[in-house]
């Protein structure tokens, strides 16, 4: 680079950033209260009945409330492609993880014993004999 | 750790440090001298710190495992236990995130217009935001921690005896449960101690340390902020609890519920891993506000050098953006 | 002006010549004290500071070895107790793992020499540069700080709930100094992927850096990724242990294979965090001893890269008994063959340099082939270990200890330590002893294959590892493998004298000794404290026809009337 750099930047005046991207206040606003609004939605979901769609609507709208956070609070949208990638990947390796870790457990759950550890049922049944939490048979049949 | 990281990070953010390799070769002050350019400056010091929100999201990620895990497993412990969990609050909390996030944002608006002033409003309320989320926080844990919805065996400690029984500074027992409970507890005792010594291979300073159910002593987190005025009878306390209304459910101990499923109590020790995590890096987020507050206050930023602001402001943005996952997956399971 | 025309002052007269000033500055001597040092944003400082802890950890992760070794030189009890013993293999781990290979390549030789080939004046945050380094003496006291409180006795795997019950009391500061170890690792590969993105100087493209920039910039790929899952997952140890939350322990309706599976998720890619940048040094090596452009850049580069992201993939092969299900063992054993492809395509690609170069035989040259040859076993006795059944049979076992004894030390560490051999001179601006140092090889080589060779045949008969007693069957290979251990040892102690001395009384070292052509070889040695006043430009840095010795000089020089690309018209034209 030349030392003309700073000139090269400079044309947007006193107003604007010597380096990096300037988003309008409007763009923030807004932003904010499609959040508020995502929120607002989520928070009066919760007390619907939506069976197995609960979980996923309540993810859906956090992954759309992250989505728009990333892209314009962090400026991700006019960011460089490696930044985005940088953000991105991560959570494809946090997928990773997630998906090989549960898939495991998953499988290998049936076979663990069920029920509270002895130690704890010791405690529960001296702590609260009438609740009626009480150890389950061994070991349950890998169905 | 953090805090340092998110503060010295960026090698933009001292324009007068002494690296001493000699003069700097731009006129612009703020240029570190290893950087041809302030494009090339500014841009690896954002490189940073994508890559360091890169490693935050992984060191949430690991919990977020976590967290499927024990969900995929033992699903009715989650929409069991997310009953004792205040979705009002947990809202309130995520729009004050929004809010606060709202203004960082503006906060780097400002700052990369050389607007001293509207930068500095901004970023106090920010803090403001932030101290207020931490408050909020601290109502709910203070309540959890009252009725025993804790992690590990504390989950299992009945309440009320820990509450009826005030030992004051020098050790004198203020007040006691009446005589009956009293023989109740110190039963209850001599099995959780039985208990604990048939397996020796589960040591368990919660039990075994603190007896919970003793009478004669009690933890001085029983106390209550309250101290000695706190002395309550335990029907009276029992009636508090039923009017504070904090627990939908039921207004008995988790202990007597006769819905309790095994293994509850993981379902908080995730929820304090991830919330307190969480806690944590608003904590370091306050310090690094009020760092830019000060810097700021100084006149440190302007147009041309304001990546201090901006970095902070991603950070700020993750700790929003982590947040927005931990609400539902904790206060809004059906 | 003054540093790069060092190595080509006779070729070009018409510029000012280096020592036209005085005396060339150099960064040992650039200021004085001890501040100057604990406090130096300067890269190469760090770096040697680091080598300085790396190699102090050495010493004492090799002690413990040889105590360990020594203990099981007959069966019964030899030396130690058996909890001493648990003690001593579990710090020898910790210790070389943490402590040793992780940081030795890419914090001390990496920082050294990263910017330097880069032409540039510092990595890109010099500051967090310190602060890694700080976080690492930090990390390093905890791990002492837990031997004063009783060690622990977990192996270095810290495996629960044997971590959570044990009643050792070393285990919460190791964890939580393995923690702030975590931190260290990861600012110093935050440093890396951005000072490579963002520093390079004009005309080097991606494809035009050294090979061991690619390995370094992958392995800080790791480090960033993996480490922050260790970091959280051993915090959920200490936590567990302190208060019982029912997360890795039994008792408490907890999963520790779940803790295996965090466990490995950064410790299988961290084992590439150790052998990348190994993998990275012998690549230049190879290429400078032989004189002989690099065969096959891209595939080298690209398999870098792929090492680095297939890593992720294949956790679950240390599991394979420990019941993870059968589904997760088929998959994780089948992606743990496409492992080998990328590093024999290294393999390959280093013999095809060495065919018809004219190869040096000096030190750093041999260590280079010894890495080739102890790599080759090691890898290959991973797909014993990654096939389910056999591995049912050898899990657990001293085939296990063998094999990665042969990809982390006989691979990583001596990569890092032909690495050392190749850049001392440039550090400290002084010739080691040629003829120790081939000795010195020498014993390590043939002392690690009868320690470690022979821990191949214990295993496959079913010695298991960690063990403090065994039958007397296996006597004999437990005597012949501490023999090894002790020639190991000598070939070690001669190294450290050789190299110390070297320090004193060893000839001053030219720029450019080895016949080098990538950027660090173009500055004085030891290098001045900007590295080069101007940024450099850049041919192709495996390019040797351009370099010829030079008698006046006593070392290599490059002939820039030779190569276009750096003519002196076009020299100076970075800024
Ligand atoms: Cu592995």
């Amino acid at each position: 680079m030349s030392a003309h750099a700073k000139n090269d930047h400079d044309h947007g005046g006193l107003e604007q950033p010597l380096v990096g991207h300037l988003v309008p206040i409007s763009v923030l606003v807004w932003t904010a209260l499609a959040l508020l609004f995502l929120t607002a939605a989520t928070v009066a979901v919760r007390y619907v009945d939506a069976g197995q769609f609960n979980m996923v609507i309540a993810l859906g709208i956090a992954v759309i409330k992250a989505t728009l956070v990333a892209l314009f609070f962090m400026h991700l949208r006019w960011d460089k492609p490696f930044n985005q990638l940088v953000f991105f990947g991560c959570i494809a390796f946090v997928v990773l993880l997630i998906a090989l870790t549960v898939l495991d457990t998953g499988q290998y759950a049936p076979t663990v014993f069920d029920g509270n550890p002895d130690d704890v049922q010791a405690a529960l049944d001296a702590n609260a004999p009438e609740a009626p939490i009480t150890l389950k048979t061994g070991v349950s049949s890998p169905d | 750790m953090t805090a340092i990281d998110a503060n010295s990070n960026p090698p933009s953010d001292s324009p007068d440090h002494d690296h001493g390799h000699g003069g700097h070769e731009s006129e612009n002050p703020f240029q570190a001298h290893h950087f041809d350019t302030p494009d090339q400056q500014f841009e690896s010091a954002k490189l940073g710190m994508w890559l360091f929100l890169g490693t935050e999201i992984l060191f949430f990620g690991a919990l977020f495992a976590l967290y499927t895990i024990l969900r995929a497993n033992d699903p009715e412990v989650f929409s069991y236990a997310s009953q004792y969990l205040d979705t009002i609050l947990g809202g309130v909390n995520t729009a004050v995130l929004i809010l606060s996030s709202l203004t960082m944002a503006m906060a780097v608006h400002f700052a990369q217009r050389s607007k001293k002033t509207l930068m500095l409003i901004c970023l106090w309320l920010t803090l403001l935001g932030a101290i207020g989320f931490l408050v909020i926080k601290y109502f709910e844990y203070e309540h959890k921690f009252h009725v025993n919805l804790k992690w590990g065996p504390g989950f299992y400690m009945p309440v009320d005896e820990q509450e009826a029984t005030v030992v004051g500074d020098d050790g004198t027992v203020l007040s006691v449960v009446q005589e009956d409970e009293l023989a109740v507890a110190k039963e209850t005792a001599k099995l959780a101690a039985e208990a604990e010594e048939s397996l020796p291979a589960f040591v368990d300073p919660l039990i075994g340390a603190v007896p919970p159910v003793d009478a004669t002593t009690v933890a001085p987190a029983a106390i209550g902020p309250g101290g000695i005025s706190a002395v309550k009878p335990v029907e009276k306390i029992a009636a508090d609890r039923a009017a504070e209304g904090h627990v939908e459910h039921s207004d008995k101990p988790h202990l007597e519920d006769q819905d309790l499923p095994v293994n509850t109590h993981r379902f908080f020790a995730i929820y304090y891993a991830m919330t307190g995590l969480h806690g944590i890096h608003v904590v370091v987020g306050i310090v690094m506000i009020l760092w830019l507050i000060v810097k700021g206050m100084k006149g440190h930023f302007d147009r041309r050098h304001y990546a201090p602001v901006d970095l902070g402001g991603l950070y700020w943005h993750i700790v929003d953006l982590v947040w927005i996952f931990l609400f539902p997956l904790f206060y809004l399971i059906h | 002006m003054t540093t790069i025309d060092t190595a080509n002052k006779s070729d070009i007269a018409d510029m000012p010549a280096a020592g036209a000033q005085g005396p060339v500055d150099n960064y040992l001597t650039w200021t004085k004290g001890a501040i100057s040092w604990i406090f130096t944003l300067d890269h190469k400082r760090i770096g040697v500071m680091y080598l300085a802890g790396v190699l102090i950890s050495f010493l004492i992760g090799g002690l413990f070895a040889l105590i360990v070794r020594t203990e099981l030189i007959a069966p019964g009890a030899t030396i130690i107790e058996p909890s001493t013993y648990n003690l001593f293999f579990t710090l020898h781990g910790a210790v070389m793992v943490f402590l040793v290979i992780i940081p030795s390549i890419p914090a001390s030789l990496g920082n050294f020499v990263l910017p330097i080939m880069l032409g540039a004046k510092d990595v890109a945050f010099p500051r967090l540069n310190l602060f890694s380094f700080h976080l690492w003496i930090i990390g390093a006291i905890f791990v002492v700080l837990s031997l004063l409180l009783g060690g622990f006795d977990t192996g270095w795997t810290f495996y629960t709930p044997y971590s959570t019950t044990t009643e050792t009391g070393g285990v919460v500061p190791v964890l939580f100094g393995v923690f702030i170890l975590g931190f260290s690792s990861i600012f110093t590969g935050l440093n890396f992927v951005v000072t490579v993105h963002k520093m390079r100087p004009p005309g080097m493209t991606w494809f035009r850096m050294p090979l061991f920039l690619w390995a370094i910039y992958s392995t800080a790929l790791i480090q960033i990724l993996a480490t922050p899952v260790l970091a959280i997952t051993l915090m959920l140890v200490g936590i567990e242990r302190a208060f019982q939350i029912g997360i890795f322990d039994p008792a408490m309706g907890g999963d520790p294979v779940l803790f295996q599976h965090f466990f490995w998720f950064y410790s299988h890619p961290a084992v590439y965090i150790m052998i990348l940048p190994a993998m990275g040094i012998i690549s230049d090596l190879i290429a400078v001893h032989s004189h002989r452009h690099i065969f096959g850049y891209r595939f080298i580069a690209y398999s870098s890269v792929a090492i680095a992201i297939f890593s992720f993939l294949v956790w679950g092969h240390h599991m394979f008994t420990s019941g993870q299900s059968a589904l997760l063992n088929t998959i994780f054993s089948a992606i743990t063959f496409s492992v080998a492809v990328p590093s024999a395509i290294k393999i390959f690609n280093w013999l095809a340099t060495l065919y018809k170069g004219s190869i040096a035989l000096n030190t750093p040259m041999l260590y280079a082939l010894g890495f080739i040859f102890l790599f080759t076993i090691g890898g290959l006795t991973g797909l014993y270990l990654g096939t389910l059944n056999t591995d049912v049979h050898l899990h657990d076992t001293y085939f296990v200890v063998a094999h990665f004894h042969y990809v982390m030390m006989g691979s990583a560490l001596i990569g890092f330590i032909g690495g050392l051999h190749h850049w001392w001179p440039k550090m400290f601006g002084r010739m080691y002893n040629e003829k120790l140092g081939i000795i010195a090889f020498t014993l390590v080589f043939i002392g690690f294959n009868v320690t470690f060779f022979t821990q191949f045949m214990l295993g496959s008969k079913g010695m298991p590892r960690r063990y403090y007693d065994y039958q007397p069957e296996f006597e004999i290979y437990h005597f012949i493998s501490t023999i090894g251990s002790y020639v190991m040892a000598a070939g070690f102690f001669l190294t450290a004298y050789y190299l110390l001395a070297s320090l004193f009384s060893g000839k001053k070292a030219p720029a450019n000794p080895w016949g080098g052509r990538s950027l660090e070889w173009q500055c004085t040695s030891p290098p001045p404290h900007d590295n080069f006043k101007t940024t450099p430009t850049v041919g192709d840095c495996y390019d040797f026809s351009v370099v010829r010795w030079s008698d006046e000089e006593d070392g290599y020089v490059i002939d820039r009337s030779k190569d276009p690309e750096i003519a002196p018209s076009s020299a100076h034209s970075g800024h």
